[in-house]
């Protein structure tokens, strides 16, 4: 499948209805979504065949995509039923069968609960700046548990120092495979308030996202 | 639920030691055609609960002659791959519960989705 083939099918997913705000319920854009799962693919070969795991999978674009480049099954892991609700109407809708989904709150995993039971974790997790700081750290540490292969995750490219930091602090390696523009569109009520040109330098480096690798 | 979902889930409710494997209670079984990939199904299962998988084939009624030990040399025994991929991906629990083996909790699934949240005093 070609990259713009994925990301025009990837465009017909659903997402939030009502997104909500202490979730950080943004969604993945097609086009980040497309060139993630492609690069994951093509250059790592670590979906096709592979059980993968998707953690925060909300409305489910990057299971679907992943799925669609024949993942051998895609759990998607969600705390919001609502959201879950969507992903398994995307997936009817796609006729995709080779996806399941388990309601779960990552937070409170057990270390153990899922060890390496999974080849690849793909993963969009919240950012952790809505009153739920360290949100991503949590979520990185419970997919490296979860991988036996890599971790695939979208940060914001102002957070990856310390990303970087703690990768080396957990014994891992990470690996930039992508840098993408976050355009996050205006999901939020009080997003609508702020044009993009009014955005100042540092929120500007904020709509970068890089796609990072974990080992 | 698939039942590849199903082996790896545990309850963790607090003070139950071994919340493994959970019962299956279903009221509503699907069985949804997956494409048949022999490497995918031979690569999962020495990763399975081979006992947990069988057992909840049972549960639903779809073991069809699973065999309760794992066969020797399955990598090349594509009859046998084909009903552990039925089993471990096509029949699917739409409606009912999972009960912990240990404390008797309930974890409802509806449409599908098996709900492993806990309340604030179980954690």
């Amino acid at each position: 499948m070609k990259l713009k083939e994925l990301e025009s099918f990837l465009q017909q997913v659903d997402v939030f209805e009502e997104p909500k705000i202490l979730l950080e319920q943004y969604p993945t854009t097609p086009h980040i979504a497309a060139c993630m799962l492609y690069t994951i693919h093509n250059t790592f070969d670590d979906i096709e065949g592979k059980l993968v795991a998707d953690l925060g999978c909300g409305c489910g674009v990057l299971s679907i995509g992943a799925a669609m480049l024949d993942a051998g099954v895609c759990v998607g892991f969600d705390i919001d039923d609502d959201a879950l609700h969507i992903f398994k109407r995307n997936a009817e809708e796609f006729e995709i069968s080779n996806v399941d989904l388990v309601q779960c709150d990552l937070c409170c995993l057990e270390a153990d609960a899922y060890a390496k039971k999974f080849d690849t974790v793909i993963m969009n997790p919240p950012f952790g700046t809505k009153r739920n700081q360290g949100m991503d750290m949590k979520f990185l540490r419970t997919a490296l548990t979860m991988a036996k292969t890599a971790v695939y995750s979208l940060h914001k490219t102002s957070t990856r120092q310390h990303i970087q930091k703690k990768a080396n602090d957990w014994g891992v390696k990470m690996e930039v495979i992508a840098e993408l523009r976050y355009d996050l569109p205006a999901s939020y009520k009080f997003h609508k308030k702020k044009s993009v040109s009014s955005y100042s330098t540092s929120q500007r480096s904020d709509m970068f996202s890089s796609c990072l690798k974990l080992y | 639920m698939k039942l590849l979902t199903h082996n790896m889930l545990t309850s963790h409710v607090k003070g139950v030691a071994k919340g493994y494997p959970l019962l299956i209670k279903a009221t509503e079984v699907k069985v949804n055609e997956v494409e048949f990939n022999p490497q995918f199904v031979s690569r999962m299962i020495p990763k399975l609960e081979w006992s947990a998988l069988v057992q909840a084939a049972e549960q639903l009624g779809h073991r069809e002659d699973l065999p309760a030990e794992l066969v020797p040399d399955y990598e090349k025994n594509e009859e046998f791959l084909k009903k552990v991929h039925r089993a471990l991906l096509e029949v699917e629990v739409i409606e009912g519960c999972l009960q912990c083996p240990e404390s008797g909790r309930e974890f409802p699934i509806s449409r599908g989705i098996p709900n492993m949240l806990l309340n604030e005093d179980e954690v």
